[in-house]
């Protein structure tokens, strides 16, 4: 048969020299190289104690923003939700009755906030939609769950601890 | 009757029963951390980290599988032999145990009064006996496998019986050759031989070093030749209907061969309790005897050690032989080797008989 590339190359059949039958000198050639890899670095990373640093422009689990004044920066506009190549986000706006003005920046807000975390792909095209800076992807990603509806993040999951009643828990979501 | 229970020595039976005790509890701990170090091994020589969950350095996954095969349902085949099938690893652990009752682990030590040997049996035919007990490892295999009643179970069995005597043939010739400038069958008298000399039979005897280790890798099952167990070819080998601890028992008694054929092969070519560059009996002398006696002791272990680790090392290095080639290689190439092995080592023999001429 025509070879079909340039690469291909015949096989040798030619017999083993008297040198290579005792097999004994490749078997310690074969042996002094597992011996060395014993002594080589490993590229394991001990996960749970340690993780591997993630680049800055990792696109991990969302989070709803707030304001400095602990205000939620979404107005439930759904801007991302157009944008979202996957169409994992769904949400229902509200109107901000009087008196919620600490709660919610603007007059209207997100009453109901889900993201599928099993439809998302991470493209972070919601927060490059995101008019209000309220939806910006962290450094973590979605853990284990044991149920599909456990992937549907709802408001609890997604919103960032208020900063002036939380400070504490705020600090740590933001890594700081 | 008063007078023959009187004329048995009773305290020589409490020492040597104490000796047994201490030896197999030996034997299976250092069974069971052979499996850990196969894997630390296996994992060192892949550039992975090998078991480091369960205690320091994974220093408990011993304990955790233990545990793990206990807790496993145990399963006997309806359609197996039931008798045979229970038989089969207990004949398997029986016979890798008794091996070590010939071994010599040090001198001896001075207590109460006594002078304990630390061997547990030195009979005169050692050496024929560590063969008549090693062939009977065969029938571990051949009725774990001929009970299952599964095709597979009984290739694997049929296969690791027809190795294990092919290669002890070789094994057999390689040790004459070591009998003819012995001359006993003591290991215990061999040791001591080497010790005087100050000069190691794998000196001696290369050749027969070589093809001994390679027999030892055959009759252990251990990787180049673990044909018995073929996971691609037999999906689990002989014991694959077993499970729990009988399972445990055929896994259990290939670590423990390995660690009685590293005994062995220290005893026989690499002067056994011997401590290297040191000499025994003026160290004793100056130290005393129990101090010597228990760094020879270490200076086997260290022994056995090495020989373990090199058992584990050949594992994860080599890949398993066809099964011609297995054969090729025990018919072909390692009996006429040791048989030339034996001639050569008979004719230097005489002639050193002979004041070096006829």
């Amino acid at each position: 048969m025509q070879p079909l590339t340039s690469r291909s190359k015949a096989v040798e059949r030619k017999p083993m020299t008297m040198w290579e039958k005792m097999y004994l000198p490749a078997i310690a050639k074969g042996m002094s190289i597992t011996f060395g890899h014993m002594f080589k670095k490993k590229p394991t990373v001990n996960y749970p104690e340690k993780t591997r640093p993630f680049s800055p422009v990792f696109r991990g689990l969302h989070v709803l923003n707030r304001d400095e004044q602990g205000r939620e920066r979404c107005t439930a506009c759904g801007l991302c939700a157009v944008a979202c190549p996957a169409e994992a986000i769904t949400m229902e706006a509200a109107e901000r009755l009087p008196g919620e003005e600490n709660q919610y920046r603007e007059e209207k807000y997100a009453a109901k906030y889900e993201i599928n975390m099993l439809r998302c792909i991470f493209c972070g095209l919601c927060e490059e939609a995101c008019p209000k800076d309220a939806i910006y992807l962290s450094e973590t990603f979605a853990p284990a769950n044991y149920t599909r509806k456990g992937f549907i993040y709802g408001k609890e999951e997604l919103l960032i601890p208020n900063p002036v009643t939380q400070p504490e828990e705020y600090a740590k979501a933001k890594g700081l | 009757m008063h007078l023959t229970l009187l004329s048995i020595d009773w305290l020589l039976l409490i020492e040597k029963c104490v000796l047994i005790l201490i030896i197999i509890s030996v034997s299976l701990v250092i069974a069971m951390y052979e499996t850990w170090a196969e894997r630390k091994v296996a994992a060192f020589m892949q550039d992975r980290r090998g078991p480091n969950r369960a205690g320091f350095g994974g220093l408990l996954q011993p304990m955790a599988d233990g545990l793990k095969l206990f807790m496993k349902e145990e399963i006997i085949p309806t359609s197996s032999s039931k008798f045979l099938f229970v038989l089969g690893p207990g004949m398997a652990m029986l016979t890798a145990m008794m091996t070590s009752a010939v071994i010599p682990w040090s001198s001896h030590f001075h207590l109460f009064g006594r002078d304990v040997s630390m061997q547990i049996a030195d009979v005169n035919i050692g050496i024929l006996y560590i063969f008549g007990v090693v062939s009977m490892g065969v029938y571990g295999i051949m009725i774990g496998g001929w009970a299952s009643n599964n095709k597979f179970s009984l290739l694997a069995a049929i296969r690791g019986a027809s190795q294990i005597i092919s290669y002890e043939l070789a094994m057999g010739l390689a040790i004459i050759a070591l009998l003819m400038i012995t001359g006993t069958l003591s290991l215990g008298k061999m040791v001591e031989q080497q010790q005087e000399h100050g000069l190691y039979n794998f000196v001696v005897q290369p050749l027969g070093f070589l093809i001994f280790l390679v027999c030892a890798f055959a009759e252990c099952n251990r990787t180049p030749f673990d044909l018995s167990e073929a996971e691609n070819e037999l999906n689990f080998g002989y014991h694959q209907e077993y499970s729990s601890m009988k399972l445990g028992f055929y896994l259990f008694a290939e670590y423990i061969n390995m660690f009685i054929s590293s005994a062995l092969m220290a005893s026989l070519y690499f002067g056994g309790f011997d401590i290297p560059f040191v000499n025994d009996a003026a160290f004793g002398a100056h130290f005393g005897q129990n101090p010597l006696a228990i760094l020879q002791v270490v200076s086997l272990f260290g022994k056995i050690v090495l020989f373990i680790f090199f058992f584990m090392w050949v594992r994860w290095t080599i890949p398993r032989f066809r099964y011609d080639q297995l054969m090729n290689l025990g018919w072909k190439v390692l009996i006429p080797l040791a048989l030339f092995n034996m001639l050569a080592t008979g004719f230097i023999v005489l002639l050193k008989a002979h004041g070096w001429h006829f």
